[in-house]
């Protein structure tokens, strides 16, 4: 272990670097993180780069063995805390160097459910995969998703939930969108680990999403989707 | 009630390992002797995913040997696949989502929930093994920076007192100073267990077969 700690991180080539940060996300180690992302930006690496082949990469090598059972609820939170890390880094650079955008969301936790553990997995990832996120927390009640809906305007709605007594909350906010005729506006994702797809149906969701990943190329499939759609009303309009 | 021993169906109950030492004195002091208990290992709790198939396992090699089965087990995050197997073998279950709820009572633990959402609660089992199924279930031995990430949002930690008891009461609030919550306890004793359990035990439907019995959900 010793010999690992004192690894000096700029003297591996970029390979061995981003392989190394790899592990270092898989074990959690935030300060490693943040100096590797450093390094690879002195390097002049692109932002959006050291990003996906970094970090999104390394955390997505967590993801499936977490859902393999190989790592548990702490090495996960260890490790999106080391991303976290990393991102904070990133984002203002990102900014400014117009990385791709994929489209925005609006993600919370419902009612009475404080569980966030997932939801910010989720948020972390699909920043990471190039969505705009705006993460509006736990405890949501309908008035809360409305406004941020309404402020945001986002692609995408995500609706989280881990309690057996809190997901049937989902169908009244989803219940809410068609009362007041936007429901289509929006592409609904839910998750959580209670939930499945003919859950996710019954309330009237769009997707359910297993995780982190399946949310990302969910979101990602539906937005190239719109944008189809929306190219062909702009044509059809053109006609 | 002596003699009515006879009449009794016999009962075996699968409950939740978490549930075992209560469920068992419950047996004891009531002379509930026509109930036999057996339990799926409490760890099931944090896999959820693994208990519908573990229940249909357990319930299908005690089949031939009762005239009944009844769960003793909430919903527990299976998100109703629990109640979908139980639904299939024709086994009843105690109504409710976890053991929080039915050792409160449904009315009361909802107007708490409601109340403070932030609200963390502890059994007298979960005191008991708070140090391995908490602590070391979370990880927060090894990472104890991880806290604030588990609890940041928790307000109180609400101790539902299964029995009268001084040390578990001390123990209880030692656990709500490490996971930096306000400590408070109510007795519930064994609430919808007891009642339940009672029921469950009744002699009237002792002739009917195992999947006559409705489901409550
Ligand atoms: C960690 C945990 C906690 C932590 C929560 C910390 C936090 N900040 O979130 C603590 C210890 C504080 C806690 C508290 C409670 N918990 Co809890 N908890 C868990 C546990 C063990 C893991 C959940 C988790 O974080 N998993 C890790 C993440 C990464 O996975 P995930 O949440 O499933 O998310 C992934 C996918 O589902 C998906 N996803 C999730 N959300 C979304 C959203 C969208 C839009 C998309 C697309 C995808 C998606 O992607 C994620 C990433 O891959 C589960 C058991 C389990 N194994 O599920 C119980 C569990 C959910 N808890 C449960 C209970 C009962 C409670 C308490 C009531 C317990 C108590 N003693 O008071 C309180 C609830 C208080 C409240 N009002 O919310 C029960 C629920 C039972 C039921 N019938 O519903 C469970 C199932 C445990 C059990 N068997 O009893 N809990």
């Amino acid at each position: 272990m010793s010999e690992e700690d004192d690894l000096d991180l700029s003297s591996l080539n970029d390979e061995e670097l981003v392989q190394q940060m790899h592990d270092d996300l898989y074990d959690g180690l935030k300060e490693e993180i943040e100096e590797g992302v450093n390094i690879l930006l002195e390097r002049g690496w692109q932002p959006y780069d050291v990003l996906t082949k970094a970090l999104v990469e390394g955390m997505r090598i967590v993801g499936i063995d977490f859902r393999d059972g190989i790592l548990f609820v702490p090495e996960v939170l260890m490790a999106a805390n080391a991303m976290k890390g990393g991102m904070a880094i990133l984002r203002p650079l990102l900014a400014e160097t117009g990385a791709p955008k994929m489209g925005k969301m609006v993600i919370g936790t419902v009612k009475g459910d404080i569980h966030d553990i997932g939801k910010n997995l989720v948020s972390m990832m699909m920043e990471g995969a190039g969505f705009e996120v705006v993460d509006i927390g736990i405890n949501n009640a309908v008035e809360d998703y409305l406004a941020a809906l309404e402020e945001h305007q986002p692609d995408i709605l995500g609706m989280s939930a881990l309690l057996t007594t809190t997901m049937p909350y989902m169908k009244v906010v989803i219940e809410a969108l068609k009362e007041k005729g936007i429901r289509s506006d929006y592409v609904v994702l839910v998750g959580g680990a209670p939930l499945n797809e003919a859950f996710g149906e019954a309330v009237g969701a769009d997707a359910y999403c297993r995780d982190a990943a399946v949310a990302v190329e969910t979101a990602k499939s539906f937005m190239s989707r719109r944008q189809g759609s929306a190219l062909a009303g702009l044509q059809a309009a053109g006609d | 009630m002596p003699g009515e021993s006879l009449t009794r169906p016999s009962t075996l109950l699968i409950a939740c390992g978490a549930l075992a030492r209560e469920v068992k004195h419950l047996l004891d002091v009531n002379g509930w002797s026509h109930m036999t208990l057996t339990c799926l290992p409490a760890d099931l709790h944090n896999t959820p995913q693994q208990i519908p198939g573990a229940m249909r396992r357990k319930i299908r090699a005690s089949r031939d040997r009762y005239d009944r089965i009844v769960a003793l087990y909430g919903d527990c995050g299976t998100g109703g696949l629990l109640d979908d197997v139980l639904r299939d073998e024709g086994v009843e279950r105690i109504p409710g989502p976890h053991c929080y709820q039915f050792y409160m009572g449904t009315d009361d633990f909802t107007r708490l929930a409601e109340a403070e959402p932030g609200t963390f609660f502890l059994t007298d089992y979960l005191v008991r093994h708070f140090d391995r199924l908490i602590i070391k279930g979370l990880g927060l031995d090894r990472f104890p920076q991880l806290r604030d990430d588990y609890f940041g949002h928790y307000v109180q930690l609400v101790y539902l007192a299964q029995t009268e008891d001084p040390e578990l009461d001390k123990a209880a609030q030692a656990a709500a100073e490490r996971l930096g919550l306000i400590y408070a306890r109510r007795l519930t004793g064994y609430g919808e267990l007891e009642t339940f359990m009672a029921e469950a035990g009744h002699g009237d439907n002792a002739v009917q077969p195992v999947p006559a019995m409705r489901l409550s959900r």
